[in-house]
């Protein structure tokens, strides 16, 4: 449906007088009615055989009684009242309870054409009589006709009968009940005998077809008269809880965008989500080839939220729950603890058990019941089974639609075949806020697992091709290793290159040390040579130095004995002798 | 069951003597069409059924109760109570042919003995 029309027309209703609605109480014909049936009018509700109009008719008129305080005529042309009582006491409504607290009143209608002779003209109003005493007699406010058609089974003249069919539904508006008239679907028409022209205000059609084998079942509002209504074709389920329809495909996009984030319970895969893992109330799909390790995945996943105390509901439509318990167990993945204190529910059937519209009831009610804050579906592969790629694709659409606005997490492994490419499952990819693809990768006569982080809405994330390794501790993440060609290098070729590269690294280190060392032992005989030249430096000063004070002296001796030959002389004043002294100094 | 008379144009007084027919007619007031059942049967039952016949006439418009209980849908209805089995009558009789029929006044063993 059109969000922005729905929008629109339900403020047009505040301004107008809005078309005043029964609440039928039944999961999801309210929702996509937009507040149930034509209050005051009847509703058309016409099925093929086994489509389970009655038990429609029926619980309409159940739930009025029991949730709307609205007691309820049921009027019925097929069934007595024991066989209804014990139809519906199988889905737990006690008829004749009801009946007995005057809640209820079955009025059985035997119409046997062979049993009534017509002589002439008649009308009838003996109908009128009874339904009329029926319901002022308990003060009715609801109808149900199952089925009115009965009638033209049981009477020939079909012009007093359509007379008379358009006179009842004007009287069924005069005495303010709301009806619902069930009948058969028509080869041409809605109805074998255009029932729908009749009554034209509400017309709901249920339609039971088998494909592949599976029973679907779906109903669709084909007429609603002054309201908005979900026009689609709609799954319904009958089961122990009754009827329910699932309106999923009216659901709007305007859930919560949750920033907190969950583990996905392998450390290095959540450094590849922005470093806290998956975000919470986000869709998370694994997809790969078979053997891959996507369950291997999804139990670090389950282990983790465990972990956290946070309830995990685990669809498993390939393995049983002590399976997935001893497979997990195998590579350190210890589920058992988590399921024995009751936050890990493991739900396994098998997908072909029936269609894809009873399975997404299923997974809805069962969600209704544990209130998980995460949910596996391993894997939705399987689906593809039971339903075209375009069912399966609406069913996805529906279950991550479903658990975003409960705000749960949901993880879908997806097991590929080896043709299938990321392409051929793109429109799958779009419903999905983190796609990780764990491949296969053949490198020198092995293959190796590889973790590709394909996309994660709104996270910072990595890009890099990981290797994923099962180990007896779990699920391991390699950092990745590109080798000289630039290709990615897993398995044994990555073990001989972090040998070779070992090696080299050790070779290094011990050229690095003999370099330093070296540098050492030069920087020794260096500095042993200067201490050598040093020595030799001190020793030739010393050796300097007392040579030139032997000069000195010498030079003294003879100055001394110059003065003294002059004093012998008498030659040299003293002023003179004190002059030429220095003159002598300097030239030593 | 009863066989169905193979030939509704048997004879009227070859109605079994020693049988008691005991009719109800359902109305809803004082309508045409239950004035004109009301005097068809009263006709029929004077030729063929004269002295061995009762009409109880009900009016549902004041016990609707009756209207569930005797099965009435179209009204004016005409059950025959006895002889069993019980036999239900639609309309307002003016089709006498069917009302023969429908009242099976042929007597059975009259039917059970033509070929």
């Amino acid at each position: 449906m059109d969000k922005g029309s729905k929008g629109r027309r339900s403020r047009e209703a505040l301004a107008t007088p809005v078309l005043p609605k029964t609440p039928t109480g039944i999961t999801g014909l309210d929702e996509l009615t937009g507040g149930g049936l034509p209050r005051g009018r009847s509703t058309l509700l016409c099925g093929s055989a086994g489509a389970g109009k009655t038990l429609l008719a029926m619980e309409f008129l159940v739930r009025g009684a029991t949730e709307f305080n609205e007691p309820g005529v049921f009027l019925s042309f097929e069934e007595n009242v024991d066989e209804l009582s014990t139809n519906f006491a199988s889905l737990g409504h006690d008829l004749p309870a009801l009946i007995a607290q005057g809640k209820l009143s079955i009025d059985e209608v035997r119409l046997e054409r062979a049993d009534i002779v017509e002589t002439g003209e008649y009308d009838l109003e003996g109908l009128f009589i009874r339904l009329g005493y029926a319901i002022d007699s308990i003060g009715a406010k609801r109808v149900a006709l199952d089925t009115i058609e009965a009638l033209f089974a049981g009477l020939t003249d079909s012009g007093v009968l359509r007379a008379e069919l358009r006179r009842l539904f004007r009287w069924l508006k005069t005495k303010g009940v709301t009806a619902i008239v069930t009948a058969e679907r028509g080869q041409a028409g809605l109805t074998p005998h255009g029932l729908e022209e009749y009554v034209a205000d509400c017309v709901i059609l249920l339609d039971s077809r088998v494909i592949g084998e599976l029973a679907t079942r779906r109903l669709r509002v084909v007429k609603y008269r002054g309201s908005a209504h979900g026009t689609n074709e709609y799954p319904y389920l009958i089961d122990e809880g009754g009827i329910s329809i699932l309106p999923v495909t009216s659901m709007r996009i305007d859930y919560e965008a949750s920033t907190e984030h969950v583990s996905s319970g392998v450390p290095l895969l959540d450094a590849m989500l922005g470093g806290e893992g998956y975000y919470r109330a986000s869709s998370v799909l694994i997809s790969g080839t078979a053997g891959t390790g996507k369950t291997s995945l999804a139990a670090h996943f389950a282990q983790a939220s465990a972990q956290r105390g946070e309830r995990c509901l685990w669809f498993a439509f390939e393995e049983s729950l002590s399976q997935i318990v001893r497979n997990m167990r195998s590579i350190g993945v210890d589920l058992a603890p988590a399921v024995e204190r009751g936050v890990l529910r493991v739900h396994s059937e098998r997908p072909t058990m029936f269609g894809l519209e009873m399975h997404l009831l299923m997974i809805r009610r069962l969600v209704d019941e544990f209130q998980p804050r995460s949910v596996i579906i391993d894997p939705i592969s399987n689906f593809a089974m039971v339903g075209d790629a375009v069912e399966v694709k609406v069913l996805l659409m529906r279950l991550v639609d479903f658990f975003k606005t409960r705000g749960i997490t949901s993880l879908f492994t997806n097991l590929m075949t080896g043709e299938m490419q990321e392409k051929t499952q793109a429109g799958v990819a779009s419903l999905i806020d983190t796609w990780l693809l764990l491949r296969d990768i053949e490198i020198g006569a092995e293959r190796n697992r590889a973790l590709y982080l394909l996309k994660s809405r709104g996270m910072a994330h990595s890009n890099q091709v990981r290797e994923f390794l099962l180990t007896d501790h779990g699920v391991e993440l390699q950092d990745a290793y590109v080798g000289k060609s630039g290709g990615l290098l897993m398995g044994s070729a990555l073990m001989v290159q972090r040998a070779q590269d070992e090696a080299h690294a050790v070779a290094a280190a011990q050229k690095t040390d003999l370099l330093r060392r070296n540098l050492e032992l030069r920087q020794q005989a260096v500095e042993a040579q200067i201490a050598v030249l040093r020595a030799q430096l001190e020793l030739e000063r010393t050796t300097a130095l007392s040579e030139i004070a032997r000069d000195d002296e010498r030079s003294a001796v003879l100055e001394d004995d110059r003065a003294r030959m002059a004093s012998h002389r008498h030659a040299v004043d003293p002023d003179v002798r004190g002059t030429e002294t220095p003159e002598t100094g300097g030239s030593t | 069951m009863t066989p169905k008379s193979k030939d509704p144009t048997s004879k009227p007084e070859a109605t079994k003597a020693d049988e008691l027919w005991e009719l109800r007619l359902y109305v809803a007031g004082q309508t045409p069409k239950s004035v004109a059942a009301f005097d068809n049967l009263k006709q029929l039952c004077e030729e063929m059924l004269q002295g061995r016949y009762s009409i109880e006439v009900i009016d549902l418009l004041k016990n609707p109760r009756l209207a569930r209980e005797d099965q009435i849908l179209a009204i004016p209805t005409v059950v025959r109570r006895l002889p069993v089995p019980i036999r239900q009558l639609i309309g307002d009789l003016s089709d006498t042919q069917a009302v023969i029929v429908g009242l099976d006044v042929v007597p059975r063993h009259q039917v059970e003995a033509s070929p």
